[in-house]
């Protein structure tokens, strides 16, 4: 540890000033935080909180409805990352599907739905697409491989969101709610893509400080030391320079822009909001799926994952986590990605449930 | 050449694939008569266990499914404190498996039990309708060893202040099978290997081990809360001193996967006295598979918690087992 992390670690251990809290909102983050023992290192008058900063969990239900139906279609195969097997639409999970005979399988890489495409070009491939600003040039690139080789039988049905207006939602919420967000540790993946004009907007038009972080303990710890002492200022630091440029990557902006528009977009928990998603503009549109109408939500009953997304309970007081809701039988979409605040929450916790998770946040 | 459903009737074409791949392969006096059973010399206390191959790929960087397949049921073996002595094979093949590559997998999985000492004395084969494109090999191999009286090794002998020793670096067999799959390019190597080195040296010099085990699926993790759980004590680890190589830490960051949740097949970790664990850890490290062991943590009483790690970083969190799939099959 060297004298800088030091010290950060000294002032946060110690610190007895005014409560704070700070949301993270990138999943990444939370999984690292968790990885570091941070929460640990922190005075009780410092709350984490994990924001809506993991794909999978914000993904509406109807958008899984439609990946099991055209798994159970005739002649198609849904390709998917593999967390997204085993999320919980309305009704049961893709993995559920491929029981009852759907046609689903999951990729490493969309490299292999290329490969599978080729494998049976009669078969009807639909690749669901989800993810936020860091993996929508991996599908522009996709595209532009499959329009280049003239491979017809891929559709992208998306989910594909952008962050910085489900933030403002989720700041609003919060502040609403009687339990405003004083501080956001900001997406070090998704700024190194957009650059960070629009949080130095946000922090500014919010009033409260954002500090775009790495990923590793040290930076971590030195981005929760920043916040903290920024409180109450509208400011915003980048502290991973060495990836992140103001002006983010262009060459990735580009070949997003290409392909996608900006749209509105269901978030699960948060609703429809304005501006948040991307779509496959209109001259794309053969190899949409039917992305657009998706927005629905119903979660299973009893699921408070929204609430959990938007910082409003902490995983430990949905009365589902830890007995209904586990890692092994998720309920909803927080408990199944690794990077989710319920599984986070219950593995660091040593999946002891509901008791021991509330003593550790 | 391919193994055809005729490999598997019973008749003339599955005597002649028995006796050339693997009654040649794995001759010994036991096997050789081809009874319906073996008739071997016995001990008082026996060790048994049972353990089913279905890696893919079937030959990976630093190993093969032949010789997983001793390593295995010889390590578990081992971890109870006893000599291996004798492994059944029992062998389900689908029909289009190549034959060149059955008898690969035969003589490497003759070559590791000669190498640990043990003799394959019975065996089965089966040949199944085809699944995969090129075929495929699932082995069994139930293992038995000797146990002397006097030496007890188990869960249930780890004390408070014990001190548990790694025998190397976590998650190479994992990386290594995970990279094949994905087609990655780098120099990850599985670590499958017999333990009998780094087990009889220990034991043979008298070190009060109390408990060992083999970190192989579910990783680390899941074996230490096991232990913890079984014997009502936590266990406290220190990050810093958990060795990874550079080649799986650097995949492990890429792929979001966590050395301690990975598979091993050729590490082991040994619940020592305290008194011992210092010259445990040196003849660990004198053997060809222990270079880099190290002492990783202890045994306290329980408090309130299994397992328990400080992080390089200063701050603490508690290990859970793996829960949920973590990666199929690899083992």
């Amino acid at each position: 540890m060297n004298g800088s992390t030091r010290q950060a670690a000294d002032f946060l251990r110690s610190y007895d000033g005014a409560k704070i809290r700070l949301m993270e909102v990138c999943g990444t983050h939370t999984a690292e935080i968790s990885a570091n023992g941070i929460p640990s290192m922190l005075s009780d008058r410092i709350r984490l909180i994990s924001g809506p900063g993991c794909p999978v969990c914000v993904t509406v239900s109807s958008y899984i409805d439609r990946l099991i139906e055209y798994s159970m279609s005739e002649n198609t195969t849904v390709l998917t990352f593999g967390d997204l097997l085993r999320v919980p639409g309305s009704g049961g999970s893709l993995a559920d599907a491929i029981a009852r005979g759907g046609r689903a399988e999951y990729v490493y890489a969309p490299s292999r739905v290329i490969e599978r495409a080729l494998e049976e070009p009669d078969r009807s491939f639909i690749f669901g697409a989800v993810g936020f600003e860091t993996t929508a040039p991996v599908y522009a690139m996709l595209l532009e491989e499959l329009l280049q080789r003239g491979i017809r039988n891929v559709r992208l049905l998306t989910s594909l969101k952008t962050m910085p207006a489900a933030i403002r939602a989720v700041a609003r919420l919060a502040r609403d709610a009687g339990e405003p967000v004083d501080a956001f540790l900001a997406p070090g993946h998704v700024c190194a893509v957009t650059g960070t004009a629009d949080y130095a907007a946000l922090a500014k038009e919010l009033q409260v400080p954002f500090v775009v972080s790495g990923f590793g303990g040290e930076e971590l710890l030195a981005a929760i030391y920043a916040l903290v002492k920024l409180r109450g200022r509208g400011e915003m630091r980048n502290l991973y320079p060495r990836i992140v440029r103001p002006e983010g990557n262009p060459r990735a902006l580009e070949a997003v822009n290409r392909f996608f528009a900006p749209a509105d977009a269901g978030w699960r928990g948060l609703g429809m909001i304005p501006g948040s998603g991307l779509l496959l503009r209109e001259e794309y549109s053969s190899f949409d799926a039917g992305s657009a109408e998706l927005s629905e939500d119903r979660p299973a009953a009893g699921c408070r994952c929204g609430e959990v997304l938007t910082g409003r309970i902490t995983p430990g007081e949905c009365p589902l986590y830890g007995t209904a809701c586990t890692p092994v039988r998720p309920v909803g979409a927080c408990m199944v990605s690794a990077e989710g605040g319920c599984h986070t929450a219950y593995v660091s916790s040593g999946g002891k449930g509901r008791k021991k998770e509330a003593d550790l946040t | 050449m391919m193994v055809t459903m005729a490999h598997g009737s019973g008749g003339e074409e599955t005597e002649k694939l028995i006796r050339e791949i693997f009654a040649a392969r794995f001759d010994n006096p036991w096997l050789s008569g081809l009874e319906d059973a073996a008739a071997v010399p016995g001990s008082q206390r026996l060790a048994m266990t049972t353990d089913s191959f279905v890696v893919r790929p079937l030959e990976f960087p630093g190993g093969d499914l032949g010789k997983l397949a001793v390593c295995g049921t010889v390590n578990d073996l081992l971890m109870r404190g006893a000599v291996p002595k004798y492994l059944t094979a029992g062998w389900i093949l689908e029909a289009g498996t190549d034959l060149a590559l059955l008898e690969r997998i035969a003589a490497s999985m003759a070559d590791t039990a000669a190498e640990a000492g043990v003799q394959i004395v019975a065996g089965d084969t089966k040949v199944v309708e085809n699944v995969h494109e090129d075929g495929g090999i699932v082995i069994n191999t139930a293992g038995v060893g000797f146990l002397r009286e006097d030496l007890e090794v188990s869960a249930s002998r780890i004390r408070p202040g014990d001190q548990v020793i790694l025998s190397g670096t976590l998650g190479d067999h994992h990386a290594a099978i995970q990279s094949a799959r994905m087609r990655l390019d780098n120099d990850i190597c599985s670590d499958v290997a017999l333990l009998t080195e780094p087990v009889s040296i220990m034991l043979g010099a008298g070190i009060r081990v109390h408990a060992m085990r083999d970190v192989t699926r579910g990783g680390l993790a899941t074996i230490l809360n096991e232990f913890a759980r079984d014997a009502h004590l936590t266990i406290k680890l220190e990050q810093e001193t958990i060795p990874v190589s550079p080649a799986v830490r650097n995949l492990c960051g890429i792929l979001g996967l966590d050395p301690l949740t990975m598979g091993n097949e050729g590490k082991f970790i040994a619940v020592v006295d305290p008194a011992d664990a210092e010259q445990a850890l040196e003849l660990i490290r004198g053997t060809s598979c222990g270079q880099q062991a190290a002492v990783i943590g202890k045994l306290t009483e329980w408090v309130d918690t299994d397992v328990i790690l400080h992080t390089s970083l200063g701050g603490t969190r508690v290990v859970a087992p793996l829960t949920g799939e973590g990666l199929p099959r690899i083992c």
